[in-house]
């Protein structure tokens, strides 16, 4: 039974919170916010569809195993690092920086190494948080111990 | 060129990689084409003998991590010289000898690899210059040889052998490594052609008794000496062409080397030549009794081993020009007779079947060519000339008949040592080919060896005879190049002429009287072996092999118990166990770090907040004594709901979003579950409650106070001034808390993301082993 209002709100948000959290994302390096907090409004934005509409839903918005995403946003973080080794004698991990420039709308923009590396951690935040809400669910959906217990006797006449 | 140096280990290294692959290729003959690598850095290196005879020497460096002090530094001096020719000489022929021993094993690619990947390190070894690099290496001489014992793997007496030989070595190790750091700080440096110049300072210094017992315990253990001497006759556990190169020429050999090695740095006292000279007659007196009475030929070989590895820690601890000049002829020759004699029982053992000498009679019929080599290498080791080991045998004499006074038991020490090992000798290298054969009670019907399995035996065991009748071609060339760099003296002429040794005076007539003893050994040798069994058995329990086993036991059985203490698999008893150390830890600290009652901070609190703190310590205490779940998941709710509050109002406010965000996703999750859960019951009696209420008060009290006096306790100047400051300018951001974990502690931010990946990688494996981990109860249920 699907819960009409949640369902739609789910669905009228994604978007909008998928956008949100790009720009907490984006704004983390002057203000608050950044990749961690971020990944978790990203996060939300999947789960209230999961909410309205069931996990598989949400699952089939994100296109991929959660663990998957995870593996992307560590690899993000990692490559993050590459460019330091061949700038200036900066010793940081990261901090290489393109020119400033202007976009409409927008202003400002920043684009450097710490972002591509902040959006790592929003990856791997949001596969992580995706991935165990997913287990949940699943583990709410099968572990009722009927259900346990059925699995176990249609093994049973298999053998 | 001295880049020839790292070229050696490598070339061999190399070799050992691709050998699987070149066996697969080329097949049975792949021996031939990796014994090339051996070789042909053995013609390196001989091609650099002129730097070693002019006493030169040839140095290496090449910067690595400098910071820490390591870096690879390599050097060819005499003894260096000695150690790596005899390494990549006998290591060759080993080669060449396995492609006929191991002929047809299916994992016989696999056993190239160990085994030239063990020479490489051997060769690593005796070549290095700096103290890392040289434990490097001699860690990976035990790995090695740890896999080469084990080779027989589906064995479990080998595999217990293999991790005892490893076990033992590697805590030797250890020692050592703590001396050598000991000898680093004195010194101040990680070179040792360095360090070896600084031996007055190293010996002043108070860290100086120290650092011998540290660096001899792991000459000790890596050289079998007592009371660690048990592993070596049970490292034979291995295929025979590995007893032949690890133990007995190459790395049982590198404690002494390392012993000789340092001695311009830590000999010359008399607690270094008093503990060298006992700890070597007792491994030699001990291992002769014990060796008299082994009927396994390979068994009575690692015994005598065991006791020229005595002979020449002895021969270090006595030190004089005459002593160490014996030990380095004693380590030529044993190097050549005992890879010789390690061979013959190979191919023994490979055409009859069997190892046991009262079976073994008259073979010299059916294997002539291993039965000359076979004596030649016993004659030589009994110490009869013209052989080289008659020349290592005077000059230990004459190095003994200098000693006085009570000094004079090393003498009879090796006296009777040498008697015994010549009795040994006969017995393993000339028993089995003498007598009236009797083929038909042996295993297998015997034949001589193929050619791979022949010629390196015959040729080790004639240059044994040749260098004995012609010194002088290995005297100035590498003997006395070796002396000089162990006593860290010029170099000197060396009369090692056989002429010269042949004098009617005292070392001859101990000489004579050891061959007279060794025969008489020899004569009665079943009186021993008739005894044996018993005596074997009685002297067991109180051995050192049997310690060992008893520490090994009660090592594993404290093990367990603790594990079964520790790990009970509740998670009652996990919390309880961190949460109480952490309590007691911090607690400790704090109570001693802590000078009168710090002064309480009120700045900022006003009446709203203290309402605040109020409603959360009441839906702490809600959560607490509650059984409904609703009821719990919302008071712990409104205490992160008062955190994040808290955290605004005082000006975080990326930790206020962080908190609201993770707050509302825990009441998400818990929704999940809460349904499927059982109703809370009460399993725990009132004085576990009771326990467990004291202890969370008391971590609650610790973390508030640890909290309370953070504000005060400044151990370093802080640096959030200076990360504020440099924030923009820096890293171009103006957030300090996102600049910090992005760009200035971006590393750390990137081991904390990869702990959440593997946190989620944990939650998968859960969820599939789920099933696993049921429990027994609900199983059971129909």
């Amino acid at each position: 039974m699907k819960w009409f209002v949640l369902s739609q709100t789910g669905r009228t948000l994604f978007p909008w919170l998928l956008i949100l959290s790009l720009i907490v994302l984006y704004r983390g390096h002057n203000l608050p916010g950044g990749g961690f907090i971020g990944g978790l409004l990203g996060a939300t934005a999947f789960i209230l569809v999961g909410l309205g509409d069931g996990m598989a839903a949400a699952r089939q918005r994100l296109r991929m195993d959660p663990v998957t995403v995870l593996g992307i946003g560590l690899g993000v973080a990692v490559l993050s690092g590459l460019p330091g080794l061949f700038g200036e004698e900066k010793s940081y991990f990261v901090d290489q920086w393109l020119p400033d420039f202007t976009l409409p709308l927008l202003g400002e923009i920043h684009i450097g190494t710490p972002l591509i590396f902040d959006v790592g951690v929003y990856i791997v935040v949001m596969g992580f948080v995706l991935h165990t809400v997913f287990s949940l669910d699943y583990l709410a959906q099968t572990d009722s111990r009927d259900k346990l217990e059925e699995d176990e006797k249609m093994k049973g006449g298999a053998d | 060129m001295p880049e020839l140096l790292i070229v050696c280990p490598a070339i061999i290294f190399l070799a050992g990689f691709f050998a699987p692959l070149l066996k697969n290729v080329v097949g049975e003959r792949a021996g031939y084409v990796l014994s090339l690598a051996p070789f042909s850095a053995l013609a390196l290196l001989l091609s650099q003998s002129g730097y070693v005879s002019s006493g030169e020497g040839l140095y290496y460096s090449f910067e690595w991590f400098s910071a820490l002090g390591g870096s690879i530094d390599m050097r060819l001096d005499g003894l260096s010289f000695l150690m790596s020719a005899l390494v990549t000489g006998i290591g060759g022929i080993i080669v060449i000898y396995t492609q006929g021993y191991m002929h047809g094993h299916p994992q016989l690619g696999r056993f190239y690899l160990y085994l030239l990947a063990f020479m490489a390190s051997m060769v690593g070894l005796v070549l290095a210059d700096n103290l890392i690099l040289l434990f490097i290496f001699w860690e990976l001489t035990s790995i090695t040889s740890y896999l080469l014992i084990g080779f027989n793997h589906e064995s479990k007496e080998a595999r217990w052998k293999a991790l005892q030989a490893l076990l033992v070595t590697g805590l030797g190790a250890m020692a050592m490594l703590a001396g050598f750091i000991l000898l680093a700080q004195v010194t101040d440096t990680w070179k040792i052609s360095e360090i070896n110049n600084l031996g007055d300072l190293v010996r002043s210094s108070p860290l100086y008794t120290g650092i011998v017992i540290l660096v001899l315990a792991g000459a000790f253990t890596k050289s079998a000496q007592v009371p660690f001497h048990f592993w070596l006759p049970n490292a034979m556990a291995g295929p025979t062409p590995v007893s032949a190169f690890l133990h007995s020429a190459t790395m049982v050999k590198a404690g002494v080397f390392l012993m000789a090695l340092l001695t311009p740095a830590l000999g010359g006292t008399e607690l270094w030549g008093y503990t060298l000279s006992i700890f070597g007659s007792v491994t030699l007196l001990l291992a002769m009794f014990l060796g008299l009475f082994q009927k396994d030929v390979k068994a009575i070989l690692a015994y005598t081993t065991l006791g020229v590895l005595g002979i020449l820690t002895l021969l270090l601890g006595i030190g004089s020009a005459y002593a160490i000049k014996a030990m380095v002829v004693f380590l030529i020759g044993h190097a050549l007779y005992k890879a010789t004699l390690f061979l013959v029982v190979g191919s023994i053992d490979h055409e009859t079947g069997t190892r046991d000498v009262t079976l073994l009679r008259g073979l010299r019929k059916l294997m002539p060519i291993t039965a000359i080599a076979g004596g030649l290498a016993a004659f030589s080791m009994s110490g009869l000339p013209p052989f080289f080991g008659f020349i290592g045998k005077e000059l230990i004499y004459k190095a003994g008949v200098q000693l006085d006074g009570l000094e004079i038991a090393f003498l009879i020490a090796a006296f009777f040592g040498n008697l015994v090992m010549m009795g040994l000798a006969l017995k393993a290298g000339v028993g089995p080919f003498f007598g009236k054969p009797n083929y038909e009670a042996l295993p297998k019907k015997p034949h001589e060896a193929p050619f791979t399995m022949w010629i390196g035996p015959i040729v080790l065991a004639v240059s044994g005879l040749a260098i004995g009748i012609a010194p002088f071609w290995v005297s100035e060339f590498m003997v006395a190049p070796a002396v000089a760099a162990i006593r860290g003296t010029e170099l000197v002429h060396l009369d090692l002429a056989l002429w010269e040794l042949v004098k009617p005076n005292l070392p001859l007539l101990l000489s004579g009287m050891t061959v007279l003893g060794g025969f008489f050994v020899f004569l009665n040798r079943a009186l021993f072996w008739a005894v044996a069994d018993r005596v074997l058995a009685k002297i067991r329990p109180y051995g050192a092999e049997a310690m060992y086993e008893r520490i090994f036991s009660a090592m594993v059985g404290f093990s367990k118990w603790q594990t079964a203490k520790l790990q009970t698999g509740r998670l009652h008893d996990y919390v309880f166990f961190i949460v109480g150390t952490t309590t007691v830890l911090i607690g400790w600290i704090l109570l001693r770090s802590m000078d009168g009652i710090p002064t309480i901070q009120t700045a900022q609190f006003d009446f709203w907040i203290a309402g605040l703190v109020a409603l959360m310590g009441v839906a702490a205490l809600c959560a607490t004594i509650s059984k409904r779940y609703f009821l719990i998941l919302g008071a712990l709710g409104t205490i992160g709901f008062g955190i994040a509050l808290l955290f605004a109002y005082y000006g975080a406010p990326d930790l206020a979003i962080t908190q609201l965000m993770v707050e509302a996703l825990t009441v998400v999750l818990f929704m999940f579950v809460i349904c499927g859960l059982p109703a809370i019951r009460g399993f725990s009696g009132p004085w576990t409650k009771g326990r467990d209420a004291l202890l969370a008060g008391s971590f609650g009290l610790i973390v508030a106070l640890l909290a309370w006096l953070a504000v005060d306790l400044q151990f370093a100047p802080t640096i959030s001034d200076t990360l504020a400051a440099t924030s923009y300018p820096e890293a171009k951001g103006k957030n300090v808390v996102n600049v910090i974990l992005v760009d200035f502690r971006a590393l750390d931010t990137f081991g904390e993301t990869t702990v959440v990946a593997a946190a989620a990688l944990g939650i998968a494996a859960l969820m599939s082993s789920r099933r696993i981990f049921k429990p027994k109860t609900e199983r059971e249920a129909p």
